[in-house]
């Protein structure tokens, strides 16, 4: 399946008002999907016969800066044995208070997102709803900030060792 | 003369005058025991030098598998604030007297994340004494092993048995 059929398949489940396209003419095209529907696009591109998304390759993080005050997550996602690929993104607001910006969780439909949206909260300071564990994994847990947001500014210190160089 | 040239052993050992202090130090230096431990890519080059192209069995070096069996960390690798405390750790179970070795730009100065590596500590120097600085990216072998000859030749010129009281009154009266 390419693009289109993909999508021609999304928008007759949930309506096409639901989605934005964003590239379509590239290599790889983007569906943009609203924070609230996420969960429920998801589980369907996971259980649907003809999609069947059983992988999920990856998640990105995005900060669009404080001017814009959004934050995006990336979501990639592949068919094993249909061999075919989606590129899906969410927009959420950026908030100063790490723990008001929400997205749903998807790792109840795939394990793997447990651990990349651990990686995702640890340096974007995104909040997973309903994540089981959603704890710092790269960085040591008593860390202050979320160092790839655009406005970053690293601690003075960590446990008495001075931080910047 | 004849002894000499022919290599005879005759049974006769012969005699060596030196310091305690001296035999001491020769034997402290002769064996020197590292904490086995790499962080990073510069782990790889370390475990060269153990290997048998380079052999560190030859001055006596040899990993161990605790601090407490060790006479020298070598710090082989990017330090980041997630082991820091557990590098300041090994280093406190490790026995005194006790070296330190930073090999490579990363545990010397934080190296290519000196800037923008938010997790990494700029220097483990920060964290622990250091004796000898490898540097290098990662440093080769012989690098390494010429940091070894470095602690060899501070530990020669260290005095283990003299009472450090007496020690300060030298310096004292030296200035």
């Amino acid at each position: 399946m390419n693009f289109e059929e993909i999508c021609w398949v999304l928008f007759s489940q949930f309506g096409e008002e639901a989605f934005v396209v964003f590239n379509q003419k590239s290599n790889q095209p983007i569906l943009k999907v609203s924070v609230d529907k996420l969960h429920e696009v998801c589980f369907f591109l996971n259980q649907d016969e003809r999609l069947y998304f059983d992988y999920l390759a990856c998640i990105s993080g995005i900060d669009n800066g404080p001017e814009s005050g959004t934050l995006e997550v990336v979501y990639h996602l592949t068919s094993i044995p249909y061999e075919h690929n989606l590129t899906l993104k969410v927009e959420t607001t950026r908030q100063l208070d790490a723990k008001v910006a929400c997205v749903p969780t998807l790792s109840d439909i795939w394990k793997s997102a447990n651990w990349l949206e651990r990686e995702t909260y640890d340096l974007i300071g995104i909040q997973f709803e309903g994540h089981s564990d959603l704890r710092r994994i790269l960085l040591p847990n008593d860390w202050q900030g979320f160092p790839l947001r655009k406005d970053y500014q690293a601690q003075e210190s960590y446990h008495g060792i001075k931080v910047i160089y | 003369m004849d002894f000499q040239e022919n290599r005879l052993k005759t049974g006769d050992g012969g005699i060596i005058v030196t310091s305690v202090e001296d035999l001491m130090n020769w034997a402290r230096l002769s064996s020197l025991w590292p904490m086995g431990f790499g962080l990073a890519c510069c782990a790889i080059e370390m475990m060269a030098s153990y290997a048998s192209n380079y052999d560190l069995e030859r001055f006596g070096i040899f990993p161990r598998p605790s601090p407490r069996q060790s006479d020298v960390m070598i710090v082989a690798g990017t330090v980041t604030f997630k082991m820091a405390d557990r590098i300041r750790r090994l280093f406190e179970q490790m026995p005194e007297p006790r070296y330190v070795i930073s090999m490579g730009s990363c545990s010397n100065c934080g190296g290519p994340y000196w800037e923008h590596g938010y997790h990494v500590v700029k220097g483990v120097d920060r964290i622990i004494p250091v004796d000898v600085y490898v540097p290098g990216c990662p440093p080769r072998p012989e690098a390494l092993i010429g940091g070894f000859l470095k602690l060899q030749e501070k530990i020669m010129q260290e005095h283990p048995l003299a009472p450090t009281l007496l020690l300060e009154i030298e310096k004292e009266s030296s200035l």
